[in-house]
């Protein structure tokens, strides 16, 4: 007992430590914390009508950076699965990283689903045996039953394998690798069930649709990767900790590869959907094409498009893999056209045209995107917190001390 | 917010021979009996539960406190289906006792449940429908919905449907061209999708001749795959067919709204506006009683009204008698006869929902 209560005193010690960057860092993104403090209270009291949704389109900027996010979480798997099912060695030696990172994701998920609730403070509805809990029945309990099952068994896998270190004590592998494995089949079933959610309403044509989970989980296993890379040569810059080139090799790999399929996935439904369209193929038309001079979404979608094509070109050369300079840029362009294909590019063009026909253009207001940009923030300080915690473990900087 | 261009005004009928307002039947009677001990019947009740007690308290104390008290109670209340018959009293009464203090005008809850052997349904003659949108006023009126520019909520949407026009000069529009007309012509026309109307229009008269209409609401369906979403069951389908909401339990994630494929479902994205004047106080629990922010409503057939025999709303002031209603049981109700008689089709029957809400033609 006084060994755990001394992991915590000496991990949180140094956590909160750190040297003038580091203060930086955080202080920058606590700036969109102060937004996201007042737009988070305007929303409470007034109501979700400080929003730019509409009963046409009631799902917005939150639900999609949610599902991106989700997909995030799920990327995290591209560290540990080759870590432990190939034994890839250099990426073994910082697997714990993957865990912090997938434990990040999913609070800023947690955060988003929050936002999006007309209603938060009855979230306890939802609890089995106070509430009700709809399930097997609402795809949405299956979505709240995997990603806090695949939070809890990232916060124990993590947490374990970092007190074992502090301590210096051998893991217990029959304790161990059963949750390593557990959470690596979850992390795919945390972005299937993200897809059951959207792709089982009939009355959303453009997500009804059976290719989206995986559509969601190779998409995610690129921008997932995307967003390690880095993350790690954000490490490697910053601490004494040195992520070999071996591990970034093969994440850059993964992402080429996903990226890939991707894009073929989607001249798949396109092909589908447009060679001979029917009322289906509105919401699609309409984010490719635009409608009758309503074309919000166009720019977004070929955008997104291009990010990504130019990223899969650039990662097909090993050149660019191993310049880490332009291999960073590759990753941004990865990252940033996911995100826009799953949120601009899924997400609300799955409310346009509504079940009726009906061509309304969604715009987020200023507190919206306060409140989405807070999310990230908040997300990305406990993302440098723990990793700043695990790196410390691995380095050896916190260790356990006998008196 | 919600529905920005909701038409504001009706515009006059256009006085025709197909005007003629039919006499409702003996099921219009009004047969109003709220019981009035539901007050007394809680006092006696206190002390049984937390919230019984709360309510206590807020009966016993004045003011702010009573009505602080009263909220908390309601706030830990639980869903509606699986109350036990004296909680489902005292949520009537703090409620009753809330609406009334908020209202200033004496709002009674009725918490009538299904009648045996009645499962309602609707018939609506989209040939005699003249697009008056008095339905959607009287709803409106009724059924207390937040009206106003900020956000106005009708359940009612009239769809106006355009006849098609053929011309020879569009003979040879079409694309690709050149290589002979494959797609083009006369009835090839960009006109919406999935149903080819818009809700917004506002002529000086109805009906116009170049149009017809099409109202939509929920269609009580009996698959509903807005019951099958929500997480929390809040929404549910009772023994008589009606889709209800606990207006108390909802947390506002719209999956039903997302599931709907009849776009019949409105969000409170703000605090609804209803004014004391126009507020209907004869409510229901799973109908017409005031609703907060954050929660989905939608159309219950009137609950309040129906369950004690009466017509829904929009049903009483039709002018052109296009919409009927009635028990889909009994053999000789309107609506089991309009059924067996006329042409008829559901909405969507694609979609597989099964509605009890049926669109006929003479």
């Amino acid at each position: 007992m006084r060994k755990i209560i001394k992991f915590t005193t000496d991990y949180v010690g140094y956590v909160v430590k750190g040297g003038p960057k580091f203060y930086a860092w955080l202080g920058f993104l606590g700036i969109f914390v102060l937004f996201w403090m007042y737009g988070n209270y305007m929303q409470w009291t007034e109501g979700m009508i400080v929003t730019g949704l509409t009963d046409q389109v009631s799902w917005g900027l939150y639900l999609a950076n949610f599902v991106f996010l989700v997909g995030v979480a799920a990327g995290a798997v591209t560290v540990v699965f080759p870590a432990y099912v190939y034994k890839h060695k250099a990426l073994h030696e910082v697997a714990v990283l993957g865990e912090m990172l997938a434990i990040a994701a999913v609070v800023m998920c947690l955060l988003f689903v929050f936002n999006h609730m007309g209603r938060p403070d009855r979230v306890w509805h939802m609890l089995p045996y106070i509430g009700i809990f709809n399930w097997p029945n609402s795809m949405l309990t299956w979505d709240v039953l995997v990603l806090s099952v695949y939070l809890v068994l990232n916060v124990v896998g993590g947490f374990y394998f970092l007190y074992m270190k502090y301590t210096d004590q051998k893991l217990n592998k029959l304790f161990y690798m059963p949750i390593i494995y557990i959470a690596i089949v979850w992390a795919l079933s945390i972005h299937t069930v993200t897809g059951f959610l959207l792709n089982t309403m009939p009355a959303r044509p453009l997500w009804h649709t059976g290719m989206m989970p995986i559509r969601f989980i190779i998409t995610a296993f690129a921008a997932g990767p995307s967003l390690i890379i880095i993350v790690f040569l954000t490490i490697r810059k910053n601490t004494k900790l040195w992520i070999k080139d071996e591990a970034i090799n093969m994440l850059s790999q993964i992402i080429v590869w996903c990226l890939g399929i991707a894009l073929f996935l989607t001249l798949s439904e396109v092909v589908t959907d447009l060679y001979h369209p029917t009322e289906h193929s509105a919401g699609l038309e309409y984010l490719m094409l635009g409608h009758n001079g309503l074309n919000r979404l166009v720019p977004w979608f070929w955008s997104s498009l291009a990010m990504m094509v130019v990223a899969f070109v650039m990662l097909l050369f090993p050149s660019v893999r191993k310049n880490h300079n332009k291999l960073v840029v590759a990753c941004v362009l990865a990252f940033v056209g996911i995100w826009i294909e799953k949120g601009m590019g899924l997400l609300i063009p799955g409310s346009i045209p509504s079940p009726i026909g009906e061509f309304t253009e969604y715009y987020p207001t200023l507190l919206e995107i306060f409140n989405s940009i807070g999310n990230w923030a908040i997300g990305f300080i406990v993302l440098t917190v723990l990793l700043k915690g695990a790196i410390g473990i691995l380095l050896g900087d916190i260790k356990y001390a006998k008196e | 917010m919600t529905d920005k261009k909701a038409p504001k005004n009706n515009p006059d009928i256009e006085q025709t021979s197909t005007c003629d307002t039919t006499e409702p039947s003996e099921k219009n009677k009004e047969t109003e009996s709220v019981s009035p001990s539901r007050r007394g019947f809680i006092k006696q009740m206190g002390g049984l539960s937390v919230a019984s007690l709360m309510g206590t308290a807020a009966l016993l104390t004045h003011s702010d406190d009573a009505e602080a008290n009263t909220t908390w109670a309601e706030w830990f209340q639980g869903n509606y289906r699986l109350m036990t018959d004296e909680e489902k009293e005292q949520a009537i009464a703090r409620l009753e006792r809330r609406y009334t203090s908020e209202f200033g005008k004496q709002v009674t809850v009725d918490g009538t449940p299904a009648q045996e052997g009645v499962l309602f349904g609707y018939a609506l003659n989209i040939q005699k429908c003249i697009g008056c949108r008095r339905c959607v006023k009287a709803c409106v009126e009724e059924n207390n919905q937040s009206r106003g520019d900020k956000q106005e909520i009708e359940w009612i949407r009239v769809l106006k449907m355009e006849k098609g026009e053929f011309t020879i000069d569009k003979m040879n529009d079409g694309y690709p061209g050149g290589y002979g007309i494959q797609v083009g012509g006369n009835a090839y026309s960009a006109a919406g999708v999935v149903l080819e109307g818009e809700h917004y229009y506002e002529p000086k008269k109805v009906p116009e001749s170049d149009s017809f209409y099409f109202p939509i609401a929920c269609m009580q369906c009996e698959k509903p795959p807005c019951v099958k979403v929500c997480p929390v069951r809040t929404t549910y389908r009772e023994p008589d067919g009606i889709v209800v909401v606990d207006y108390n339990w909802c947390i506002g994630c719209r999956m039903c709204i997302g599931a709907c494929p009849y776009w019949a479902r409105r969000f409170n994205w703000g605090e609804p506006n209803l004014s004391s004047k126009d507020m209907n106080p004869k409510t229901h629990y799973l109908g017409n009683r005031p609703r907060m922010k954050g929660v989905v409503e939608k159309c219950t057939f009137c609950i309040q009204r129906t369950r004690k025999g009466r017509y829904p709303a929009c049903v009483e002031v039709c002018p052109v008698g296009a919409r009927k209603f009635g028990n889909l049981l009994d053999p000789d109700s309107e609506v089991r006869r309009v059924l067996a008689r006329k042409r008829m089709f559901r909405l969507k029957a694609d979609a597989n929902t099964y509605p009890k809400f049926f669109y006929f033609i003479d």
